[in-house]
């Protein structure tokens, strides 16, 4: 589903994102990469989203480079991706209803389609009562649901989700990672960076480690070992 | 599809200029101030043209004939005249109405009229009285007569006297005030606008940093430009019409208060009537340039920020 071949990213202050990075993800696997900060983990998330390109190297999304794709078409592209982030990235004027209608609205779904769907995936991660609370009126783990709402109410093929517990308390943790966890098992693919070494080992799935920029360790069901 | 997305691009910019209470409260106060600049600079543009207008309407020469000149090629001459596109307006005063028009002129002077009665007979020729539509083209109607004279029969110049040759000094120097007027008045409002225009600009970059993280949030979740840009260039065109709006209405008590004292000290101008009768003009242009210079700012404003 995801291949990176020999990817490398040099940024303008000659320091380096990630060097000679080559992986595969099949589809419905649940990978986590792992490292120190500055190991390159969130560069790497970057050129799958098309945020960044690779200085040399290639990043194939099902056979397609995804840094040959036009400008115009990167949109539908990213439509593909749900996307959870350690600061949520909820769209602060707007409703948890509205955040997630947002995305529906901007992958081309209906008015029907999003009354119908909205409570739906509100009431999976168990905020069907926070459903016209503004961001700032829900703790740190009702946003980051919000946020896994957002990101599975497209069905997007694969879930990135960049260190997503790293603001939350333990219990909301466990409650993201389960959460992620069914994603999973419901056939989407998972892709989590994160720090927390308790998440990577009672996951007991794929861990890739990198260390400054390049990838020392790829395991079948990993641990947490830097 | 294409009006579902534009019903909710319409509705995301109503709500979110509504929940962006402080910045679309400031971005107005900007636009007001901006707007009632333009505004002004309308009312100034208007009542210096129509007081300079006036100045040149009260200009004009008049071109004297001999006494014995033949009507007939006074009236000929009056018509090359009137074809003339520099002449705004001719008239034709026989000797007759010239020297009704002097005794008129002289009723308290007994000396002069006793004089003219010794004379007897009238004394006094036809004459041209010619109004051109701008002072700098009293030049070029003096050179057609020159080059035009009527003659009479023994081939001697019909005129006897054109003032503008007295009056040429005082024309001149009025027709360079009235350039440099003119000249001043443009430069002045080309400046303000810029100045008003960049100031819009500036604000509305301002409110739209603010949404930086939110743009980047919904490129994230697959918005197209058009999506993200939508919502942002309908604020923008609500922050000018909501200012065009309250704009125009600072200007009724302003322009009722300042009308009686434009009427007395610009040849007669009122303005209060002036924005009364030209209501529609003044609202368009002012909504107008509002609408289009939040939409434009808006459009420009995002555009950096599109980059993928």
């Amino acid at each position: 589903m995801i291949y990176f071949d020999n990817v490398t990213k040099v940024y303008g202050d000659n320091s380096i994102g990630i060097e000679g990075v080559t992986f595969t993800v099949a589809p419905k696997d649940f990978v986590s990469i792992v490292g120190h900060s500055g190991a390159g983990k969130t560069t790497l998330l970057k050129m799958i989203l098309a945020e960044d390109k690779p200085t040399s190297g290639s990043v194939f999304f099902e056979s397609q480079d995804v840094h040959a794709l036009d400008r115009s078409r990167i949109h539908d592209f990213r439509r593909r991706i749900g996307t959870i982030f350690q600061d949520f990235r909820l769209l602060p004027n707007k409703t948890a209803y509205e955040n997630i209608a947002f995305a529906m609205e901007a992958a081309g779904r209906t008015d029907e389609e999003i009354e119908a769907d909205v409570p739906h995936v509100l009431d999976l991660v168990d905020l069907g009562d926070k459903i016209w609370n503004f961001p700032h009126e829900l703790s740190g783990g009702e946003r980051q649901r919000v946020a896994i709402a957002r990101a599975i109410v497209n069905q997007p093929d694969i879930i990135i989700a960049d260190e997503p517990t790293g603001n939350l308390d333990p219990i909301n943790t466990f409650e993201v990672v389960q959460i992620l966890k069914k994603i999973n098992d419901i056939g989407t693919t998972v892709l989590l960076t994160t720090h927390n070494k308790g998440v990577i080992d009672s996951l007991g799935r794929r861990v890739i480690t990198m260390d400054r920029g390049r990838i020392i360790r790829d395991d079948e069901q990993g641990k947490y070992i830097l | 599809m294409f009006w579902t997305n534009v019903q909710r691009v319409v509705r995301a910019g109503f709500v979110n200029f509504w929940r962006s209470g402080f910045v679309s409260l400031s971005s107005v106060v900007v636009m007001v101030t901006t707007l009632l600049v333009i505004g002004s600079l309308l009312f100034v543009g208007t009542l210096l043209s129509s007081t300079l207008s006036q100045i040149e309407s009260k200009v004009d020469i008049n071109v004297y004939f001999n006494i014995d000149a033949d009507e007939g090629s006074i009236l000929v001459l009056k018509q090359n005249l009137e074809n003339l596109p520099e002449v705004s307006q001719i008239e034709y005063v026989d000797r007759d109405e010239a020297l009704a028009k002097f005794k008129e002129r002289h009723k308290d002077d007994i000396t002069t009229l006793q004089a003219l009665e010794e004379i007897g007979d009238n004394p006094l020729g036809g004459y041209l009285n010619i109004t051109a539509r701008q002072t700098s083209q009293y030049e070029g109607i003096v050179s057609f007569l020159d080059s035009e004279v009527p003659t009479d029969e023994e081939g001697n110049s019909i005129i006897q006297n054109i003032n503008y040759n007295q009056n040429r000094v005082a024309i001149d120097r009025l027709t360079q005030i009235i350039e440099s007027a003119e000249r001043f008045g443009i430069a002045v409002t080309v400046l303000f606008v810029v100045m008003s225009v960049m100031i819009t600009f500036n604000t509305i970059r301002l409110a739209i940093f603010v949404s930086k993280e939110e743009i980047s949030i919904m490129r994230l979740v697959g918005a197209s430009n058009m999506y993200i840009r939508g919502p942002f260039v309908v604020v923008g065109m609500m922050y000018g019409l909501a200012s065009g709006i309250i704009a125009i209405l600072i200007f009724y008590p302003v322009t009722y208060w300042l009308g009686p004292i434009t009427q007395n000290f610009f040849t007669g101008i009122n303005i209060f009537h002036y924005y009364l009768n030209n209501f529609g003009s003044i609202f368009l242009v002012l909504v107008g340039s509002g609408v289009l210079l939040g939409a434009i700012s808006s459009y420009l404003a995002v555009r950096r920020y599109l980059k993928v």
